[in-house]
C-alpha cells in the first residue's frame, strides 16, 4: 500500500481549473518531489490534500484511508503536516512555543489541569519541552528556543515552520518551496537537514521547489505539474532530460 | 534546591508574580490609609467599582488580546452576572445567614450563567471568519439589558412567577413579593461585596488568566489567534479552544457583575451601568493596557476611573487633563519610539539575567 495515493483530484476557481485530473502514487519513506512554473497548481494541490480546499473531484487515499473532503485538523490527525509558501508561523509566540503547539495533540493534559497547575501539568510540560529542544536541535534552533519566532531570519523561520511540522507526528509531510529565499549555502544545508529527517523519523515527504540544484541532489522521483495538469512522472534523472519538461518548465 | 525556583527565571512567570504583587500592595496600602482615616468618602465608594472594572477588563483582555477577538458586549456579561447572581440571593437571603458562603453561591451563579451566555453566543459565531463577534456582542449587550428592563419576577406563597412588559401577568397572591421589578430592577440585595473581596476576586481572576494563557490550551489559543490556518494544520481544534476563552472571558466579566450587584442595595439595568458605552470603557482600559497586558488593563481601569473623580476640584478642567492622560497613555503603551525604548529597557535586563546564567 502507498502512504499517499491521489486518483483523478481536481478543482475549480470560476472558469480556471487550477488542478485537473490528477495521479499519484508515494511509497512509504520516499522523497518526492513537486516542479512546474509559477500558477502550475502546486500550492493549490497541496490545500486540496490538507482540506484547506474540498476537491470537486477525486480520492485521496492515506496509507489507505481515504481522507477526501475531511477538515484540514483531522487531516492533520490522520498524520499529514505541512510548510507554507508564505510562511505562516505562531508570529507572537516564542520558537520553542511554535513547537509546543506542534506537540499539542501528543502530550496532552486538560484546561483545568493547566490552569490549577496539578502535578501532571509540571510533568507534562517538561516532557514537551524536552521533546520540542530536541526538534529545533535538529534544525539547529536551539539557540534561539526563546527568540519571539517572527524575530527570527527568514530562512530559520523555513526551518521553525518544519520542526513544528513534524512535531504534530505526521505519516507525509509536505514542503512548500522550503528553500525560497535562502542563500546557497543555506540551501544546501536544508538539503542536508531534508535527507536527515527522511533518515532518522523514517519520513515520506513531498516537496514543491524551484531551486533545481535541491531537487535534483534529493528528490527520488518527480512530477511536473503544467497549467493543472500532470506532464511527466518518474525516476528523477529521467524527468529532469525529458524534452517536454525543458520546454514547459526549464526552459522558461 | 536551585532547581526549585528555576521557573522564576522565565520572565512571564516574574511578570505574573509582579502583578500579584502590585494588586496586593495597592490592597495593603488602601486599607492602611483608610485605617488611618485619611482616604474620603468619595475614594471609599469608589474602591469596589474600580475592583468591578478591573474584573471586567481582566475578562476582556483575554479575549482581545490572547482569543483575538473584539468584544463589544461585555457589560452585557457583567449585566447576566449581576442579575443573576442578584436574583439568587434576592430568593434566598433568608435562608443563608452565613455572609462568606451567600457570596460564593452568588459568585458561582453568576460566573456560570455569564460563561452559559458566552457559551451560547459563541457557538455560531465563533466559527465565522471575521468581525462577527464585534456586531453579535454589540447587539447582545443592548438586548439583554432592554430585556431585563421589561422583565418581572415575583415571589409568592404559591412560588415563583415570571412576566414579561406586563407586571399585572405575573398574578401574584397578596404576600407577593417583586423579585425583578422591570425598570425598577432589583432591590433588597444584600450588601455582601467589600474591598477585600473584591481585590481576592481580582486575584482569583488573574490566577485563571494567567495560568491559562501559560498552559497547553492558551498556547493553542494564542496559536489560533496569530494564525488560524496554520493552527489547523498542526491538528488544532479551532472552534472548541476560541469557544472555551471566550466563555472563560464572558464568565470572569459575570464575576465582576456579581461584585456590582452585591454593593448596591437597587440594581436597575440603565445605558450607563450596562450599556455599550460601558462595553466601549472597558475596552478602552484593555487597548491602553497594552491590549496583552491584564496588569496594563488593571492599572488603566484603576486611573481612569479615579482620575475624574480625583480631579473634581478643577471643574472646568477636569476633561481637559482626563484627555491630557489618555493620550499620554495611548503614547507610552503605543507609539513605536515608546516601545522601542521598554524593548531597549527590557533588553538590558535580560542581558543582564543571561550574563548571571552563565556565570
Ligand atoms: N483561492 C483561490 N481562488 C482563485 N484562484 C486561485 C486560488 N488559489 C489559487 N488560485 C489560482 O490557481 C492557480 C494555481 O495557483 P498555485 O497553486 O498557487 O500555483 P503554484 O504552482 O505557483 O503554487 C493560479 O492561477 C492561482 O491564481
Ligand atoms: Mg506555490
Amino acid at each position: 500500500m502507498s502512504m499517499l495515493e491521489v486518483r483523478n483530484l481536481g478543482i475549480s476557481f470560476g472558469g480556471l481549473r487550477a488542478v485537473d485530473n490528477f495521479n499519484i502514487k508515494i511509497e512509504k519513506g520516499q522523497l518526492y518531489g513537486l516542479i512546474g512554473p509559477n500558477g502550475a497548481g502546486k500550492t493549490t494541490l497541496f490545500n486540496l490534500l490538507t482540506g484547506v480546499y474540498k476537491p470537486d473531484k477525486g480520492v485521496i487515499l492515506l496509507d489507505g484511508e481515504d481522507i477526501t473532503g475531511k477538515k484540514t485538523t483531522d487531516i492533520n490527525k490522520a498524520g499529514i503536516a505541512r510548510t507554507f509558501q508564505n510562511i505562516r508561523l505562531f508570529k507572537d509566540l516564542s520558537v520553542l512555543d511554535n513547537v509546543k503547539v506542534g506537540l499539542h495533540n501528543s502530550f496532552r493534559y486538560s484546561v483545568l489541569t493547566g490552569i490549577l497547575r496539578l502535578p501532571k501539568f509540571r510533568k507534562v510540560e517538561k516532557e514537551m519541552n524536552q521533546k520540542a529542544m530536541e526538534l529545533l536541535k535538529v534544525f539547529g534552533l536551539e539557540n534561539e528556543a526563546h527568540f519571539v519566532a517572527s524575530n527570527l531570519p527568514y530562512g530559520k523561520q523555513r526551518k521553525l515552520e518544519i520542526a513544528r511540522a513534524l512535531a504534530t507526528n505526521p505519516k507525509l509531510l509536505l514542503l512548500d518551496e522550503p528553500a525560497a529565499g535562502m542563500n546557497p549555502n543555506e540551501t544546501k544545508e536544508l538539503m542536508d537537514t531534508i535527507r536527515f529527517v527522511q533518515k532518522e523519523f523514517d519520513m515520506t515527504i513531498l516537496l514543491i521547489e524551484h531551486d533545481m540544484k535541491l531537487v535534483s541532489g534529493i528528490c527520488e522521483e518527480l512530477t511536473v505539474l503544467n497549467f493543472g495538469q500532470v506532464l511527466t512522472q518518474g525516476e528523477t534523472s529521467k524527468v529532469l532530460n525529458d524534452p517536454q519538461v525543458i520546454t514547459a518548465y526549464l526552459g522558461e | 534546591m536551585k532547581d526549585k525556583f528555576n521557573f522564576l527565571k522565565n520572565s512571564s512567570v516574574k511578570s505574573m508574580f509582579v502583578t500579584y504583587a502590585i494588586v496586593i500592595v495597592a490592597y495593603l496600602v488602601m486599607e492602611a490609609l483608610m485605617f488611618t482615616g485619611s482616604v474620603n468618602y468619595l475614594l471609599m465608594d469608589l474602591l469596589v467599582p474600580l475592583c468591578v472594572y478591573s474584573i471586567v477588563a481582566i475578562g476582556l483582555c483575554l479575549c482581545v488580546g490572547y482569543l483575538g477577538e473584539l468584544s463589544l458586549g461585555h457589560a452585557g456579561f457583567m449585566c447576566i452576572g449581576a442579575f443573576t447572581s442578584a436574583t439568587f440571593s434576592s430568593l434566598t437571603k433568608e435562608f443563608i445567614s452565613n455572609e462568606i458562603v451567600a457570596f460564593l453561591l452568588a459568585f458561582v451563579i453568576g460566573t456560570i450563567f455569564a460563561g452559559l451566555f458566552g457559551f451560547l453566543i459563541g457557538i455560531p459565531v465563533l466559527r465565522l471568519r471575521g468581525d462577527y463577534l464585534a456586531i453579535v456582542t454589540l447587539a447582545f449587550g443592548e438586548i439583554i439589558k432592554n430585556i431585563i428592563n421589561v422583565l418581572f419576577i415575583g415571589k409568592d406563597s404559591k412560588g415563583i412567577h415570571v412576566a414579561i412588559v406586563d407586571p399585572d401577568a405575573l398574578k401574584m397572591e397578596a404576600d407577593g413579593k417583586y423579585i425583578i421589578n422591570g425598570a425598577k430592577g432589583i432591590s433588597g440585595t444584600p450588601h455582601l461585596s467589600n474591598f477585600t473581596i473584591g481585590v481576592i476576586l481580582i486575584l482569583i481572576s488573574l490566577f485563571i488568566v494567567y495560568n491559562l494563557v501559560h498552559s497547553r490550551s492558551g498556547r493553542a489559543v494564542m496559536a489560533i489567534r496569530d494564525n488560524r490556518i496554520a493552527a489547523e494544520s498542526v491538528g488544532l481544534n479551532v472552534t472548541g479552544y476560541k469557544l472555551m476563552a471566550f466563555s472563560i472571558s464572558a464568565a470572569i466579566a459575570g464575576a465582576g457583575g456579581v461584585l456590582y450587584a452585591h454593593n448596591l442595595s437597587t440594581l436597575t439595568a440603565t445605558p450607563a451601568n450596562f450599556g455599550y458605552n460601558m462595553s466601549i470603557m472597558i475596552l478602552v482600559f484593555v487597548v491602553l493596557g497594552g491590549m496583552r497586558s491584564f496588569r496594563g488593563s488593571i492599572i488603566a481601569a484603576v486611573l481612569l476611573t479615579m482620575l475624574p473623580e480625583m480631579l473634581r476640584g478643577l471643574s472646568d478642567y477636569r476633561m481637559l487633563i482626563y484627555s491630557v492622560v489618555l493620550i499620554a497613555m495611548m503614547l507610552f503603551n503605543w507609539s513605536p519610539k515608546f516601545k522601542e525604548l521598554r524593548s531597549k529597557y527590557a533588553g538590558v535586563f535580560k542581558r543582564n539575567k543571561k550574563s548571571k546564567e552563565a556565570v
